[in-house]
This record gives structure tokens, C-alpha cells and sequence, in this order.
């Protein structure tokens, strides 16, 4: 990401594998419950019971029937959003816009689905398809400002963001564009029309859940990044960029064209996450402003938990997803569902803290190394 | 398209216009002078929009309980330096990326003040409006510049400290060697990340009163959604001034006037989409970015962490 995280990576391991690893462990458990005990406090501050709380969140994430179906469906799209993240991490890039390309992808899908007429399955991959490149090219366009002008990507960006919600808020308010038109709906004010039934994604049914085709898609797409990340020349030049640009630069990457790629790829996967969301039925398969809920900003929670590692990202997308449709039982207990939010920042940070402490020990532990080796 | 420059006439000729364009730009200038100061550092402080919403929380809590507007604003302040503290220490003392804890932050004040609202929910008030005598009878500019409710008027001290501090203090000359060369300025003495988040708590302080402003000077009210992604545009506004502070706060001021001018068309009854309008200050930021990022030269150490004997 910056020069700290590679550099991080590059320090040889101390002395004491093992006793270093057991230290690793204490402080994670330490910072992570620190985090729970600061979120279980706060629901106590506002005279709640924690315990009420936290047993509302695991029936409305997993023990309630149908529930655990919710938490896979509305994980797909962030482990997708997640992906992308970890894509323009790794060439060094840091996209921060997904919630605007994942509406812009959305928006795509809906055009596709209800502007166009032909058989559904078509209409359904066109639409796909169309989503992930629009999300991709509204991406990509903070590429050529980056590398033509100088713009920094993660000031424009974001700044993007806020351009994409009021593209989407003309288009869904506009007649020609993507208002519905049917006159027997009351309130069509906000929203496009429904997707017709068959350009909708695929059920998959296991022991009474339900959920989308799009979880499959989703995993699919992590082993194929990772693999290409990992494995492939492609892969070998955006982590070289992301690491030294200067080496990269020597060895013949061409930064330009290897960060606009990371950009494209990072906010297509943004793009087809809105659609995957919008043809499973999210916002009742219409498209309006506030269609995204968050799941764009979700999704770049996941990656930085998972430190950019594109397989952490499947379990930590299901934990951020599981607070989410947990936070739907929240209701009974009396507790606002913002706590989730707070306790999702709060795991963030928590997690942040281990590896920063392990880097500056690295540190001291070198520098002291190298004054005694000066002496000697 | 006679039409249309009558229209801009009319616009641009009520004073009112003017009057919401100090206000506006106010607002955000409060955040961007903060921020320039720990951009000059050598951070790129995200958590800026955090601080704005914790200050406009702690404010209006500070004044729910102790009914008074100066007290609600130094609650303010201690709101968004409670932010830049953690900003600063995950990032200057512990090496955390800077964004990632900045955007976190962000997450984690937007959770809160959503939480605790809705079991505290302070009632906020606006404070009076003062006219300053005869400066406030000028012409156009007059009422728009000193007729304004009294917090606004600290503002026009905030930028002529920051200047001082930034060009005329040791501590000023400090931090702006830190932002430009750690290293050198590591050598010679200096606590690099201490400057560092010293200067970020600077900002801290600054947004926190902007964001306590903004619920006593001018709404009058608390509401989670109430700064929205202004913080990003005080960002911008550093960028757009090119890192001096004469540019950053015109650049506030013209954030201020397209926000005013967004406000002002549909009151004075012309028919313009209200969600083109509402895009144009961020579509402003990013044309000015591409033009403009070039031609000034940004701290050199900016967004680059510093960590002793590495490079």
C-alpha cells in the first residue's frame, strides 16, 4: 500500500520463531476482545443487556431458519468489492470509490434489464457484462488522471463517489433514462422499474436457505485472483509496481498500463457485485438512490481486515456480512443496529494494532543489531 | 440563452447568494486550514470528515447540557481532537497506513454518533446573529461577510494563527520539514512523528470547532448526515490551493459558492436538475485537480510514513 507495508514484508524474521508466533496470538486475542469489550460497554452505557444483543446477532446472522442463506447472499457482493480492493492494493493503488462503481454497475444492470427487450438469460449475462465494464471504466478513469495529471486515485476516487450517487439520483428521476414509467405505481418517483422474473439470478435451495448463484460466482472469482495474483506474470508485475515502482520500472513494467489495468479490474468487480446484487432480488430488483446500502463501503472494511489477502477475505466478508443480517434481530432487544457499524470500525482498528506493534519490535531489534554489529 | 445569463444576473446579484456562499464556504474552511497544516506534516488526513462529525456531536451535546454556545464549541473541539488523537498515534506512532485508519475512523464516528443519537439525541440551538457595525452595511459583500451569527466570525482569526503559526513559529518551520524531509529533519533533531501528530491535532481541534459550528452557528440541530462528505471537499480545497493557505481558503470560498449557487437556483425559481447541480462541486474539484495538480509541487514526504533508518 505504502512504503511501510512493504517494507514490512521484507524484514527477516526475528530470532524465536515460536515465541514470537505465541506473542503474535496474545496480542491479536487481546485487541480483537478489547474492540467486543468496547462494543459490549457501549450497549451497556444505553442500559442494554450485551448479552441480549449478542445472541440476536447470531440468530439473525445463522440460527434463525433462513437466516445463515442472507448472510452468504449479501456477502458475495462484498467479498467481490472486497477482491477489487486487494487488486489496487497490490499494484499499490489504493481505490477507495467502490460504492460509486458498484451503483454505476447497478445502474448498468438495470438499463440492461429493463430498457432492453430479447430473451431473459441474454439480457442477464449482456447486463452482467455491461455492469463490470462500467464499473471498470469508472474506475479506470481516475487511472489517466493519476498517471496523465498527477491527481492522487484516492482523492479522486472518492470524490467520484459522491458524481456516481447523483448520476444515479438524474437517471432514476429522469423519464427517458430509468424511471419507471408505469403509471399504476404510486411511488415511482425514486426508482427504476422491476427486473423482469427471468433475467433474475439463479436460487440455490440447500436444507430450507436459500441463496444466490452470485456466493459461487464470488468464490470462483477469489481462487481465480488469487491464483492470478499469485501465479501469473500479470500478477508478478502489479505486486512489483505495488512494492518498488522504481524496480518495476527497471524491470520493464509499464506503470501506466499495469495500474490502469489493477483500476479496471478493482472497479469491475465493484460493478458486477451491483449487479449480482440487483438480480438477486436486493431493493426488490429496482434500482434507486441509497440501492448500494453500504455494501461498497462494506466491502473495502473486509479487505483492509484482511490485510489484503484475497483468501481472508471469504471469512472476514462472512463476519462483516453476519453482523449485517444479524443486525436485522436487533430491533427486539432495543438496541440501535449502528452499534454493528461501531463494532465493524472497531475490529478494524483492533487488528491494525498487532502487526504496527511486531513491525516496530522488527525495528528496535534491527537498529539495536546494527549498532552492535558498528561496535564490534 | 438570453434567459440563462439573466438568470446568473439574478443569482449572482442577490445578496443572499453571498450570504450562504460565507456561510457555506466558512464551514469549510474551518476543516481545510486544519488540514493544510497536516498535509505540510506529510499526511493525507481522511479522518478530517470524522473530526467534522464527532466536533457537531460533542458540540451539540456540549450545549444540550450546559446551554451555552462557547462551551458547546469547546466540546467541539475536544470531539475531533479525540479523533486526530487516535489518527495520529495509529499512524504516527504505531506506522499504520494512514488511509486505512483515516477511512476506519471515518466508519467508526459515523457508527457512533448514529448510535448514541438515538439514545441521547441533544437538542441543539443557533446562535444569535451579530452585525458587526458598519463593516455590515457595505454593499453585496457586507451583510454577507460580517452579518453572520458570531461563531462564524472565528473563522477570519483561525486563518491569519494558521498562517503565523505555519511560517512564522519554530513549530511551524518543524512540521514543514517534516512534511518535506523526515530524514534531514530527523538528523537535525527534530521528533518527526511527534510534529506529525501534533499537526494532525491541530487539524483535529480546527474541524471539531467546524463541525460544532456548523450545529450552533448554523443549523441548529443535529443530524447524523449533516457534514456528508464535506470533510472531502476541505481535502480538495488543499489540493485546489496548491498547499498555501491564501489558495486554500479561496478554494473553500469557491466550494462555498457552488454549494450557494446549487441552494440559490431552484429559490429563485428556475428549473434546473437539482441532482446535476448537487454534483457540481465534485465535478468542480476534479477539473480544477486535473488542471491544477501539476503545477504546484506537494510536500514531498506526503503520505509517506516515517519510520527511523528506513527509507
Amino acid at each position: 500500500m505504502t512504503a511501510a507495508t512493504s517494507t514490512r514484508e521484507a524484514l527477516p524474521i526475528g530470532p524465536g520463531r515460536w515465541r514470537s508466533a505465541v506473542e503474535m496470538t496474545v496480542l491479536y486475542v487481546l485487541s480483537v476482545g478489547a474492540a467486543l469489550v468496547i462494543s459490549a460497554l457501549l450497549v451497556s452505557m444505553t442500559g442494554n443487556s450485551w448479552q441480549k444483543v449478542f445472541s440476536a446477532l447470531l440468530d439473525g446472522a445463522f440460527f434463525a431458519p433462513g437466516r445463515w442463506g442472507n448472510t452468504l447472499t449479501i456477502a458475495a457482493p462484498m467479498l467481490l468489492v472486497a477482491l477489487g480492493t486487494v487488486v489496487a492494493v497490490r499494484a499499490g493503488l489504493f481505490n477507495i470509490g467502490q460504492e460509486g462503481q458498484l451503483m454505476i454497475g447497478a445502474m448498468l444492470m438495470a438499463t440492461v434489464g429493463t430498457k432492453l427487450a430479447g430473451p431473459g438469460v441474454l439480457l442477464l449475462v449482456g447486463g452482467m457484462l455491461a455492469a463490470t465494464v462500467a464499473g471498470g471504466a469508472f474506475a479506470a478513469v481516475t487511472a489517466v488522471m493519476r498517471y496523465r495529471r498527477g491527481v492522487p486515485e484516492v482523492i479522486s476516487t472518492l470524490l467520484l463517489v459522491f458524481v456516481a450517487l447523483q448520476m444515479v439520483g438524474y437517471a432514476v428521476t429522469t423519464d427517458w433514462l430509468l424511471r419507471d414509467t408505469d403509471p399504476n405505481r404510486p411511488q415511482r418517483a425514486q426508482t427504476s422499474a422491476a427486473l423482469d422474473p427471468d433475467t433474475h439470478l439463479p436460487v440455490i435451495r440447500i436444507f430450507g436457505n436459500e441463496f444466490s448463484v452470485g456466493v459461487v460466482i464470488a468464490v470462483v472469482l477469489t481462487l481465480v485472483i488469487t491464483f492470478l495474483l499469485a501465479r501469473t506474470i500479470w500478477g508478478f508485475r502489479l505486486r512489483l509496481l505495488g512494492h518498488n515502482p522504481r524496480v518495476a520500472r527497471m524491470a520493464g513494467v509499464v506503470a501506466t498500463r499495469a495500474g490502469t489495468t489493477a483500476l479496471f479490474v478493482s472497479g469491475a468487480l465493484a460493478g458486477l457485485a451491483g449487479a449480482i446484487m440487483l438480480t438477486f432480488g436486493h431493493a426488490s430488483y429496482r434500482f434507486g438512490p441509497g440501492f448500494s446500502s453500504n455494501i461498497g463501503w462494506q466491502g473495502l472494511l473486509v479487505a483492509l481486515l484482511a490485510r489484503s489477502r484475497p483468501l481472508l477475505c471469504i471469512p472476514m466478508a462472512l463476519l462483516f456480512a453476519a453482523l449485517r443480517t444479524g443486525s436485522g434481530f436487533l430491533a427486539s432487544t432495543g438496541v440501535d443496529r449502528k452499534i454493528v457499524d461501531v463494532t465493524q470500525a472497531l475490529l478494524v482498528l483492533a487488528l491494525l494494532v498487532p502487526p504496527a506493534i511486531a513491525f516496530m519490535r522488527e525495528r528496535r531489534r534491527g537498529l539495536a543489531a546494527a549498532a552492535g554489529g558498528e561496535t564490534a | 440563452m438570453t434567459d440563462f445569463i439573466d438568470a446568473l444576473g439574478d443569482i449572482f446579484g442577490s445578496p443572499t447568494m453571498y450570504g450562504s456562499a460565507i456561510r457555506l464556504g466558512a464551514f469549510l474552511a474551518f476543516a481545510a486550514l486544519g488540514e493544510l497544516v497536516a498535509e505540510k506534516a506529510g499526511t493525507i488526513n481522511i479522518s478530517v470528515e470524522g473530526s467534522l462529525l464527532a466536533g457537531a456531536f460533542t458540540g451539540a451535546i456540549g450545549y444540550d447540557l450546559t446551554g451555552s454556545t462557547w462551551l458547546g464549541l469547546v466540546a467541539g473541539m475536544l470531539g475531533g481532537l479525540l479523533i486526530a488523537v487516535v489518527q495520529g498515534n495509529m499512524s504516527h506512532r504505531l506506522t499504520a497506513d494512514q488511509f486505512v485508519v483515516g477511512l476506519t475512523a471515518n466508519v467508526l464516528v459515523l457508527g457512533l454518533a448514529g448510535f448514541l443519537n438515538a439514545s441521547i439525541s441533544p437538542a441543539a440551538a443557533r446562535a444569535g446573529v451579530f452585525e458587526i457595525p458598519l463593516l455590515s452595511e457595505l454593499p453585496l459583500l457586507g451583510p454577507a461577510l460580517f452579518g453572520q451569527t458570531w461563531p462564524t466570525y472565528l473563522v477570519y482569526p483561525l486563518i491569519p494563527l494558521t498562517w503565523w503559526l505555519l511560517y512564522r513559529t519554530r513549530w511551524g518551520l518543524e512540521v514543514r520539514a517534516v512534511g518535506e524531509n523526515p530524514q534531514a529533519a530527523d538528523v537535525s533533531g527534530i521528533d518527526v512523528n511527534r510534529r506529525r501528530r501534533q499537526a494532525i491535532e491541530y487539524g483535529g481541534l480546527l474541524a471539531g470547532l467546524g463541525g460544532a459550528f456548523l450545529v450552533l452557528g448554523q443549523v441548529g440541530s443535529f443530524e447524523v448526515t449533516s457534514i456528508g462528505g464535506r470533510g472531502f471537499i476541505a481535502i480538495a480545497a488543499v489540493y485546489f490551493g496548491g498547499w498555501r493557505l491564501g489558495g486554500t481558503v479561496l478554494g473553500c470560498m469557491v466550494f462555498g459558492m457552488a454549494d450557494a449557487f446549487r441552494l440559490a437556483v431552484p429559490v429563485l425559481g428556475y428549473k434546473v436538475n437539482a441532482q446535476l447541480l448537487a454534483a457540481l462541486p465534485y465535478v468542480l474539484t476534479l477539473t480544477v485537480m486535473v488542471i491544477i495538480t501539476k503545477q504546484f509541487r506537494q510536500p514531498a514526504a506526503l503520505s509517506q510514513p516515517f519510520v527511523r533508518g528506513l527509507r
